[in-house]
């Protein structure tokens, strides 16, 4: 290790203004070295290096490079001193292909791109680092392993020597995640500073050289690979030695005959640059969670959508409670008994400026509209909020308010409350702990497993294998808009999921990372 | 704040912004007009004045103010329902236009029918001229395939090329040589005035118009599920509302008001049907409801305050010395203001 | 005479094509960096009315089409601070601008109406000109036509071959995204919008230097709306621009011809010919507008916390 390090932040604080995210944080990056910073969802991790690219500016604190302090006001500033970053959503246009991404990026082209030889460094680079992809493909044609290589290969052609990557492996199949290690394990060979944001422990377990613990804005903590342990870890993040221990999963007897949810065959048509569903066949029954597994775009959102009714089928069939619901709309779906709890609930369910119980009420309001729709009953939609409240243990927000003005866990949580309210006997939900902290994932994950106890029927769509592995009693794999196979936590190992969500297996078609040797596989 | 006390408090603090503004707005506006006066000759201070001891001294000044006002809140509206779930309806010119002609047709066809159902059904086919009109543009929206800011435009020239048709050719009234006019409709399709004045019915239409569109917005099922639109329209689709009825019918309502405009105009105020119906009428409607943001009683306010400077004007025939480029202007500068000031929430397509 | 028709109406087209190119390539390149601009026809009408008034004071065409270019860039720019500084949203400003435009140019225009000045100069090349059929079809215009289709190639290369284009692009798929990568994308857009304007102006002054020789009130009648559709048409590529354009303006020529020649429909009826082609447009292509569109057009770049 390098006596100076690359990068050091001293004493940064941020803040915003419903919380303090960085509270005089200070870390350092060493070349030649994978530090690991590690911490839960909401711990502040994120918001620390926004401000080293230039995204935010620090409220107090300085930032040295090469022991030199340095002022970094926008992306551009960082760029010069050799930082990159590779975000959690990938900051690529999905229109221009790969080579106009990556020219995007360089500082130093002429004014007159000249394209094949932007191909030929592109290949050089890709070569030395196992980062093989197509410059001429249009990047909304790519996996989400294919892109993360695109985001690399940006970073390194751009001369950077400082690395940063924001949970790289949310999206990545086992293998692919190993491929990925592989990749970093190059870089820090080569002299590059590599910084990994996770909040999985194992990972870091896999592949930091020193791993430094964020809680609540504060550092916790700071460890060499080699005394760190699990158990180390777990109270530097939690400050109590809780175990991440799978929630209990009991079997319960099978509900009804009909399921619930029937697809038969059921096809959509490809919207713009969206997934197209092929032959889905697919049930749901009560007292059972089917869980989807897959890598994000593959179909899952337009599979929720066509059962929801949002999409239309233009082949197969789908019955809903017995019923042909096929051509119904999103209401007659959603009074049948049908919940939605969507990818990003504030964005896609909530209406902010409207107060809580008029969001309660959008749920469905022909059934609180009076008078042929001339008024509402609001005390009907108070109460029935109140007991939904209840039952689901949360406390009750205040009604008249704009939604907006709670904070983000409360919305979420008054978002659960409204699709349960009526007992559905469907609950689509997608990535229901994606960015919860564990205290809040732990109740969603409650919340879902009541639910199917008390007799509903619940597809859970998610990226998080260990998570689908804990919950589900059956499994599917999509891939590319298909099931490619079903199973269930029992007969399924998570390493052949992996596989199968990333097409290696069966089918040999494209894919991010491979698990051997040094090379990939492409097609 | 959890009680309805302090929402309450809240939305009040609302208001007394929303009042300052447009004060401010107006207070801006009326500088620039006076500026406008000077380049062309007027004292304005003086021309104030006049315009003010014209319209509001007199009772028949006033009442030549409502009857400016009448139109203009019909136009805002058919601007303001459409906003409510960000549809931008630039099209009450056209609207208005078409509503005129349905109107003008049933005046002309049933012109032996007595008042009792020959109003009636002028004021049912305005509505529905402008209606329609506006449901083209609606549909091409709600399908995806154009904006309506500019189907809506474009429609404007086409009303008025088709309305210059009938007029100019089938529709044109024999005994008046070169006027480019139709028949004069008949006493019966002409709306009554209010003694003493020529405030029409048209006025219990304007008025009716703003108290429905204010209490279906607040208080009905409706008004709830556009509002949710307007506030996120993802969101709303996915609990079951259906974004593609509600643009069709926004657009359709608010089309018909701006027919009702023209009707109004047509029968009352001319008597027949003419090109130079409307000193851009669709367009003031227009401009009120944005530097109002859509709310009923800024709209009255804005259209009370804009007439008496139009019916001033005409009053002392100064407005015609002004080319209507000086409005062009003015409307303008207004709107960039108005645009200028909001920002943050608004940066939508 | 069949041939007499045909070549009245190609070159009417390519006359009448001429001022659309260059509307259009105004609106396309701003498109592509994420802005929508509605009040074209504003620009267009400045253009026109000071490209007029200064040929006619200093006798000079080419003063008069440079002073044109430079009133609808600069005139452009109330439009460029609206949107991109003062974030207002893009349609509403466009209309404003077109108000304003047709007021200005109006106010303007005023004491000019009734000129006439000479059109711009015809210009002869040595054997083409004279060519039978070709020569009265395709080689008898004045610069600016001469000058469209070269200047959609250029804009083409821009976009597609250097960085600045790219830079461009990647501002109006993902503003964002473009900043991230370094990019100034308020900077950016500001340019673009200077060269719109440009070519906005240049589209007017063709209108009142080559085609009409006068001024006369609000003489685009629309013209910049049609390159708004005509935008979508091409797919916001400059050289689909180009077949869009000679489209339109052959059904305009064509328009024109019938009332010259007294067809038996009312001129209201053809007068409506563009406009409807207009809409149609819209309505048939505007469906697949959702895969070529620039991904952020017509939203607002909230910059950075």
């Amino acid at each position: 290790m390098n006596p100076t390090p690359f990068l050091s932040f001293r004493g940064i604080t941020k803040s915003f203004p419903a919380v303090l995210a960085n509270d005089r944080v200070d870390f350092d990056m060493y070349g030649g070295e994978i530090h690991a910073l590690l911490g839960e969802n909401g711990a502040g991790k994120s918001t620390l290096m926004k401000i080293l690219y230039g995204f935010y500016r620090a409220d107090a604190g300085e930032i040295r490079v090469h022991g030199k302090p340095t002022d970094i006001r926008s992306p551009r500033d960082a760029r010069r001193h050799r930082i990159g970053m590779v975000f959690q959503d990938f900051i690529l246009i999905p229109a221009l292909t790969v080579a106009e991404n990556i020219a995007l990026f360089l500082p130093d082209l002429p004014f007159v791109l000249d394209r094949a030889l932007i191909c030929k460094r592109i290949e050089e680079i890709s070569e030395r680092y196992s980062l093989r992809v197509d410059p001429g493909a249009p990047v909304w044609q790519l996996s989400v392993g294919e892109r993360q290589k695109v985001e690399l290969l940006k970073l390194l052609m751009a001369d950077t020597q400082i690395l940063i990557l924001d949970e790289p492996t949310r999206s990545l199949a086992p293998h692919e995640a190993a491929g990925l290690f592989r990749v970093l394990d190059n870089l820090r060979r080569d002299g590059f500073a590599v910084t990994v944001i996770t909040h999985k422990i194992r990972e870091v377990l896999e592949c930091a050289d020193r791993i430094t613990v964020m809680r609540r804005g504060k550092i916790a903590g700071t460890l060499p690979c080699a005394d760190a342990t699990q158990n180390a870890l777990v109270s530097l993040m939690f400050g109590k030695a809780i175990a991440e221990s799978p929630q209990r999963r009991c079997e319960t007897p099978a509900g009804e005959a009909v399921p619930f949810l029937q697809l038969k065959g059921v096809s959509t048509r490809p919207e713009g640059t969206g997934m197209g569903l092929k032959a889905i066949s697919l049930t749901v029954g009560s007292r059972e969670i089917v869980g989807v597994a897959g890598v994000s775009g593959n179909g899952q959102r337009e599979l929720g959508d066509v059962v929801l009714g949002m999409e239309k089928c233009s082949l197969g069939t789908k019955v809903l409670g017995g019923a042909d619901a096929t051509h119904w709309s999103v209401a007659r779906v959603r009074s049948s008994g049908t919940a939605f709890i969507p990818e990003d609930p504030l964005g896609m369910a909530a209406f902010p400026w409207l107060s809580v119980q008029e969001n309660m009420a959008m749920a469905n309001t022909s059934r609180y509209a009076r008078h042929g729709g001339a008024s509402m009953d609001w005390v009907s939609v108070r109460s029935d909020l109140q007991a939904s409240l209840e039952r689901l243990g949360f406390s009750i927000p205040p009604v008249y308010v704009p939604l907006g003005t709670l904070s983000g866990g409360n919305i979420q949580r008054m978002i659960l409350a409204r699709e349960m309210a009526h007992d559905p006997r469907l609950i689509i939900a997608f990535y229901p702990t994606r960015g919860l902290d564990v205290q809040s994932a732990v109740a969603a994950r409650e919340v879902l497993l009541a639910s199917r106890d008390a007799g509903a029927g619940i597809l859970l769509i998610s990226e998080d294998l260990d998570e689908l592995f804990t919950l589900s009693d059956r499994l599917v794999v999509m891939l590319r808009g298909e099931i490619v196979a079903a199973g269930t936590p029992q007969n399924l190992t998570i390493e052949e999921v992996g596989y199968l969500m990333t097409g290696l297996k069966g089918e040999g078609a494209k894919s991010g990372y491979s698990s051997g040797g040094g090379g990939d596989v492409s097609a | 704040m959890d009680t309805a006390a302090g929402v309450a408090e809240m939305f009040r603090h609302k208001r007394v912004t929303a009042m300052i503004r447009f004060g401010g707005l107006f207070g801006l506006a009326l500088v620039v007009f006076a500026l406008v006066l000077l380049v062309f000759g007027q004292n304005p201070l003086r021309a104030y004045v006049d315009i003010f001891r014209a319209t509001l001294g007199s009772v028949y000044g006033f009442s030549e103010v409502l009857v400016k006002m009448i139109p203009l809140v019909l136009t805002a509206l058919a601007v303001a329902i459409p906003s409510r779930i960000w549809l931008i309806n630039v099209g009450g010119e056209g609207q208005l236009f078409i509503g005129a002609l349905f109107a003008t047709w049933g005046a002309i066809t049933f012109n032996d029918q007595s008042c009792w159902l020959l109003l009636p059904l002028i004021a049912i086919l305005g509505f529905m001229g402008g209606g329609l009109w506006a449901l083209i543009s609606g549909v091409m929206r709600a399908r995806g395939w154009a904006s309506e800011t500019i189907s809506t435009l474009l429609m404007n020239y086409v009303a008025i090329l088709l309305v210059s048709f009938f007029v100019f050719g089938p529709w044109k009234d024999p005994e008046s040589a070169n006027y480019p006019q139709s028949a004069p409709f008949p006493d019966a399709a002409i709306l009554p005035f209010f003694p003493g004045s020529r405030v029409h019915l048209g006025a219990l239409l304007a008025i009716a118009g703003l108290l429905i569109f204010h209490f279906v917005m607040s208080r009905t099922r409706w008004g709830l599920e556009m509002r949710a639109i307007g506030i996120n329209a993802e969101a709303a689709r996915r609990n079951g509302i259906s974004t593609y009825r509600y643009m069709l019918l926004v657009m359709f309502i608010g089309g018909g008001l701006a027919g009702l405009a023209g009707m109004g105009e047509v029968s009352a105020i001319h008597g027949q049907l003419r090109p130079s119906l409307s000193p851009g009428l669709g367009y003031t409607g227009f401009l009120i409801s944005w530097i109002t943001m859509g709310n009923p009683l800024g709209i009255v306010a804005a259209a009370f305050l804009i007439s008496i400077i139009t019916a001033g004007g005409d009053i002392l025939q100064m407005t015609h010395r002004i080319p209507a480029a000086a409005i062009h202007i003015l409307m303008a500068l207004v709107l960039f203001v108005v645009l200028a000031r909001s920002t943050g929430g608004r940066g939508r397509k | 005479m069949n041939e007499l028709l045909l070549v009245s109406i190609l070159s009417g087209a390519i006359l009448s094509g001429t001022p659309l190119l260059y509307a259009t390539l105004s609106e396309v390149i701003g498109e592509r960096a994420g802005i929508i601009n509605l009040g074209l026809e504003g620009v267009m009408l400045v253009g026109a009315v000071v490209g007029f008034a200064t040929t006619v004071k200093t006798g000079n065409h080419a003063l008069g089409i440079a002073a044109a270019a430079l009133a609808g860039a600069l005139f452009n720019m109330i439009f460029a601070f609206m949107v991109i500084s003062r974030r207002a949203n893009q349609l509403a400003s466009g209309l404003a601008l077109m108000f304003c435009g047709v007021g200005l140019s109006a106010l303007i225009g005023a004491p000019f109406i009734g000129s006439r000045i000479e059109g711009l100069a015809v210009i002869r090349i040595p054997l083409l000109s004279d060519a039978p059929f070709f020569g009265r079809a395709f080689f008898q215009y004045d610069i600016l036509v001469y000058l469209a289709i070269p200047t959609a190639v250029v804009l083409w290369w821009f976009l597609f071959r250097t960085r600045w284009g790219l830079g461009l692009r990647a501002v109006g798929e993902n503003p964002t995204a473009a900043y991230a990568a370094g990019k100034h994308p308020l900077l950016l857009q500001y340019q673009v919008l200077f060269i719109a304007g440009l070519l906005g102006g240049i589209a007017g002054a063709h209108l009142s230097l080559a085609l009409a020789h006068t001024w006369a009130e609000w003489m685009t009648a629309g013209r910049g709306f049609f390159a708004v559709a005509l935008v979508i048409f091409a797919k916001w590529n400059p050289l689909r621009a180009i077949a869009g354009a000679l489209l339109f303006g052959g059904a305009i020529s064509l328009q024109l011809q019938m009332q010259a020649r007294g067809v038996p429909v009312s001129s209201f009826i053809l007068d409506m010919l563009p406009y409807v082609l207009s809409l149609t447009v819209l309505a048939l292509w505007g469906g697949a507008r959702r895969s070529a569109v620039p991904g952020s057009l017509g939203r607002v770049f909230q910059g950075t916390e």
